[in-house]
């Protein structure tokens, strides 16, 4: 019941704040909306017994990631842009047209499998099961994901120090 | 009084009461504390007018700010400028609830939760944007630029201290904090803590994390984000009365909490020194307050001690020094722990 609760607010605020993200004028709060939706979205994990993974969340997006966004956005000193020339008329309403099939197909997945839903067992989330299964049956994805990551971090040094 | 202590509904309100009434006690005494401190080791008298041996001060001080005009400057973003400093100290006062400070398990930590120290460590990475948003929302280009060195600072200095947490780790093979003050338990007493585990691995893992949070907590000689002969005050610039004292108070009760992790990790947590007759009538929580006392008079030491550093080399002690003795002292502890296997 408690659980049922505080979904319910943290969806709410995890909506919100999405909209937020899009619809606010000033970058800043655009980005704190973020910040505020990540959050929102960690506690939606700890709902899921997902531990681990609510406090990389923190960590890593709203703590390190985002942080990093707000710091560009203070030093470029981004103000309100100026409304943006729609030069494509018909860019609208494809948009919205395809937002609403996104909805439609997710809101299918869901609906089609609700009833096969099972509960997630307890120890899913902790940092023992998600070592495990990282390191047997998902080492190769992990490890070429981390390949990924130094390859981007190649990648912006050699853009940052071209004359070096 | 033992049917009190399984009851829930007691428990918990006052584990919270116990951490939060204790750190926000110790802020004022700490005032009083540095600055006597500081006052001996520069010669001087330092506050001895209010109250005995300048006790009342705090107390003066915190009237004082409470009545201030509280000045709102012209052309801030308002809502952000509101939302920072609670915004710095909210979580500020959250990270110590992982934190055990004595052997009993039903009175500390607040939650003995599985991902521990990640919780802690989630909870300060997230202080920044207090400091981060005062300066932005201020409107003003020294905040701004303290805000900015705050941030650029603290995301620098947290991967060395990360790293450092991580060998801790591995030698505890447990992210619950409890677990790490009970891996250093043994028959050796302080031989059996982290700062003497491998030497003199530990021990640099220590140094580390001593560099680390001096940085973290924006202390002198890190103290850029408010350096006074180039940025004014920097962050906290334009804000003035209750808002002011809140930048305040979560700096000395980040200094408690970085402190207490310190006491935590390294020295044994409430383990007494040496595990025979006369250290061992002393209890654990006051063993563990002793230790965070040799720690917060550290702190207050090396603001008397040394200079501010320049910004360059504040990135490359941080970047080229911290950061790779880190990550060669966490491969080799790994690979002594493999070998012991």
């Amino acid at each position: 019941m408690f659980g049922q609760i505080l979904f319910g607010i943290m969806a709410l605020v995890i909506v919100v704040t999405s909209i937020g993200v899009v619809a606010v004028r000033n970058p800043v709060r655009s980005a704190l909306n973020l910040v505020a939706n990540f959050f929102a979205l960690a506690v939606l994990y700890l709902l899921l017994y997902a531990q681990f993974v609510a406090a990389v969340q923190v960590i890593v997006y709203a703590g390190a990631i985002m942080v990093l966004f707000l710091f560009t956005i203070m030093l470029l000193n981004l103000g309100a842009p100026a409304e943006l020339a729609e030069r494509f008329e018909w860019k609208r309403p494809i948009t919205w047209g395809l937002a609403l099939l996104f909805v439609i197909v997710l809101a299918g997945g869901v609906f089609a499998r609700l009833g096969e839903a099972q509960p997630a067992p307890e120890d899913i989330g902790t940092v023992q099961m998600v070592g495990k299964y990282l390191f047997t049956d998902w080492v190769y994805p992990f490890e070429l994901t981390s390949v990924l990551l130094l390859i981007a971090i190649v990648g912006a040094i050699v853009m940052a120090k071209r004359r070096l | 009084m033992e049917t009190l202590l399984n009851n829930p509904w007691v428990v918990i309100p006052l584990r919270v009461l116990i951490v939060i009434g204790f750190i926000l006690t110790m802020v004022p005494g700490l005032v009083w504390i540095e600055r006597r401190l500081l006052a001996l080791m520069q010669i001087r008298k330092g506050p001895n007018r209010v109250g005995p041996a300048g006790l009342l001060q705090p107390v003066a001080d915190g009237i004082k700010l409470f009545f201030k005009e509280d000045v709102i400057p012209e052309r801030v973003d308002r809502f952000i400028y509101f939302l920072a400093p609670a915004g710095f100290l909210i979580p500020v006062l959250c990270a110590p609830a992982v934190i055990p400070w004595g052997p009993d398990d039903r009175l500390t930590p607040i939650a003995d939760v599985n991902i521990g120290i990640l919780f802690l460590l989630a909870m300060t990475s997230l202080t920044v944007y207090g400091i981060v948003l005062a300066g932005w929302s201020s409107n003003n280009k020294y905040s701004l630029l303290g805000g900015l060195r705050a941030s650029a600072q603290t995301i620098s200095y947290e991967l060395a201290m990360g790293l450092s947490i991580v060998s801790v780790v591995l030698l505890t093979g447990s992210l619950s904090m409890r677990d790490m003050v009970l891996n250093q338990q043994g028959s050796l007493g302080m031989l059996n803590w982290h700062v003497f585990r491998f030497f003199p691995l530990g021990l640099i893992a220590t140094g580390i994390f001593l560099v680390a949070m001096l940085a973290e907590t924006n202390r002198a000689p890190f103290d850029l984000p408010e350096a006074e002969s180039e940025l004014i005050a920097g962050y906290h610039t334009e804000y003035s009365s209750m808002k002011f004292a809140m930048f305040f108070m979560g700096e000395y009760a980040s200094m408690i909490t970085i402190s207490a992790v310190m006491v935590t990790l390294f020295f044994g947590g409430w383990l007494p020194p040496l595990p025979f007759a006369p250290f061992t009538w002393i209890p654990g929580p006051l063993w563990f307050l002793i230790k965070l006392g040799v720690f917060i008079y550290f702190f207050i030491w090396v603001r008397a001690t040394l200079p501010r550093l320049r910004y360059d080399m504040l990135m490359k002690l941080g970047w080229l020094r911290l950061l790779p003795t880190a990550l060669v002292n966490l491969f080799l502890i790994a690979i002594i722990l493999w070998w012991q296997q």
